[in-house]
């Protein structure tokens, strides 16, 4: 059963064999457990997370040791200049991983099987598929790189900006997946935020002076300080207003906070640094009354003329409404109903709602909230929408 | 398999939306423990909470196989597929206790909704020599 789930069959076996230990030395003693397949299942089960853990660790420790560490004494190459072999590859491999003509989903599934170092099984479990489903894919993706004929290279200097524009997206996509926790999140499934740091790790060391990619890594870094506030005893989803600040994590804040602040002295400025810098000033505000609003809504006017995209003028209406008050934030809302893209989106519902709460229009705020509710693929957001909607239901009753 | 299906001829509790938010913080805190508790008895497969009515669609193919697509809200049954898990278990009466405890789930007041939960076998069985 437990290979089943795990789809390794060796561990297993030891996992159960130590459970059965377990059983032979505990249960003289303390008698028999009213379940016994059901003890020796969750003793195996746990040991078996322990010797799964493990054998990542070694993994990862063999692959820091066989990763060699970029050269700091030689000055970084121009970008039209070749790279250094050894650095080249891991590069050219993620160029490749995340090439356009691949669907998004399969350059993911690359990306954490080639260069992230994951088992096919590991990204199936990440990813709530069966791992035939997963391998699928896999080999789906290679063989579309094989059939591009794409060569095993860096790109063209031309497109260069373009494709690592493509990788840091997918990096930041599988890190926005480490955060959708479901009713079905799973202790086994891989950290996927803490690996897509790993990987921009690995990408900031490889292209130091790259100030998008350092951006990427602060804004990772300053969104990830906050995962412990998150949720509260139920799984339920804390917005960032109600978060405990005392559970965000500070080191992390600072080496994110430098981080940004480096790229932005140095530029060009692109949007994964004015994500990263709005996510800074949340992380830096005390309290949630003391955020620096007139300052993340100038942020979200410039990453609005860099990257117009609806979620973004989205945030752009709520930050106006944080500063200038909810009335305007609405009106700044109104304009974005033409959008085809958000029309009817549950976000534009779950905007609404909140600036509805701060004008004090608890019926209308409570519709929106439904709405959102309704219209969500979210089940921690689900959640979260219905119990707004019941605390307005309750403080008008 | 066992599925949480809500129509207006079996569900005999006010809709969520009218639920307090202690009463709504409840019900998530249950399933957490169910979910946690069928994984710690090795009876853990999948469970999936699903997208509202409005959000499903009814898929039929027509002419050329081509698809054809009818959109929620299914009006005429009010009939929606809320959530559902699948367990991996001894006996078929086991899966039924588990439904009875799932269908326990706190509702207004911390009263048991008792709502209806259908238990399904899931058709892995391998085939027998005929």
């Amino acid at each position: 059963m437990l290979a089943r789930r795990f789809g390794d069959f060796a561990t297993a076996e030891d996992a159960v064999q130590e459970a059965l230990l377990a059983a032979a030395t505990q249960w003289p003693d303390e008698g028999l457990p009213d379940n016994p397949r059901g003890w020796l299942v969750q003793v195996a089960y746990r040991r078996m997370i322990e010797l799964v853990r493990g054998e990542t660790a070694r993994r990862e420790r063999e692959q820091r040791a066989a990763r060699r560490e970029p050269d700091h004494r030689r000055a970084a190459p121009a970008a039209d200049e070749e790279l250094p072999a050894d650095r080249d590859d891991t590069l050219v491999l993620l160029f490749l991983c995340c090439h356009p003509s691949l669907s998004t989903g399969s350059a993911i599934a690359l990306t954490l099987r080639a260069v992230g170092g994951l088992s096919t099984a590991e990204i199936a479990r990440a990813f709530l598929v069966p791992e035939a489903t997963m391998a699928q894919r896999i080999s789906r993706a290679k063989q579309s790189i094989r059939g591009s004929g794409v060569p095993f290279r860096m790109p063209e200097p031309a497109e260069r900006e373009q494709r690592l524009a493509a990788v840091l997206h997918v990096l930041y996509l599988i890190f926005t997946e480490g955060h959708t926790a479901s009713l079905g999140a799973d202790l086994r499934r891989v950290d996927l935020s803490e690996e897509a740091i790993r990987l921009t790790r690995a990408m900031h060391a490889l292209l130091p002076h790259d100030s998008e990619v350092t951006g990427l890594l602060a804004l990772m870094l300053l969104t990830e300080a906050r995962a412990a506030a998150r949720t509260g005893p139920s799984g339920e989803l804390i917005s960032l207003a109600d978060q405990d600040r005392d559970r965000w994590d500070a080191a992390a804040i600072a080496e994110g906070t430098a981080l940004v602040t480096a790229a932005i002295a140095r530029g060009p400025v692109g949007p994964y640094q004015l994500q990263a810098a709005i996510a800074a000033l949340h992380d830096e505000a005390p309290t949630a009354e003391r955020t620096d609003w007139p300052q993340i809504l100038a942020l979200y006017e410039v990453l609005e003329k860099l990257s117009a995209n609806p979620v973004v003028s989205l945030n752009r209406a709520v930050a106006t409404a944080m500063a200038h008050g909810p009335a305007v934030g609405l009106d700044a809302l109104a304009a974005l109903d033409a959008d085809p893209r958000l029309a009817g989106h549950h976000r534009l519902h779950a905007a609404r709602a909140h600036l509805y709460e701060m004008a004090g229009d608890a019926p209308r705020a409570m519709t929106h909230y439904r709405a959102a509710a309704d219209r969500t693929t979210s089940l921690p957001e689900q959640h979260y929408l219905r119990m707004r909607a019941a605390r307005l239901a309750d403080a008008d009753a | 398999m066992l599925l949480m299906q809500f129509s207006a001829a079996n569900t005999d509790f006010p809709s969520i939306d009218t639920w307090s938010p202690e009463e709504i913080r409840a019900h998530i805190g249950f399933m957490q423990d169910v979910n946690a508790k069928l994984r710690a008895d090795g009876e853990w497969v999948d469970a999936q909470g699903l997208g509202g009515p409005q959000q499903a669609r009814v898929v039929r193919a027509g002419a050329n196989g081509a698809p054809v697509v009818t959109e929620g809200p299914f009006a005429e049954t009010k009939e929606f597929l809320a959530g559902y898990w699948i367990v991996d278990c001894e006996s078929p009466e086991r899966a039924v206790k588990i439904a009875a405890h799932i269908s326990t789930a706190p509702g207004p007041g911390g009263r048991p909704l008792n709502m209806p939960i259908e238990v399904h076998p899931v058709m892995s069985a391998p085939p027998q020599e005929m």
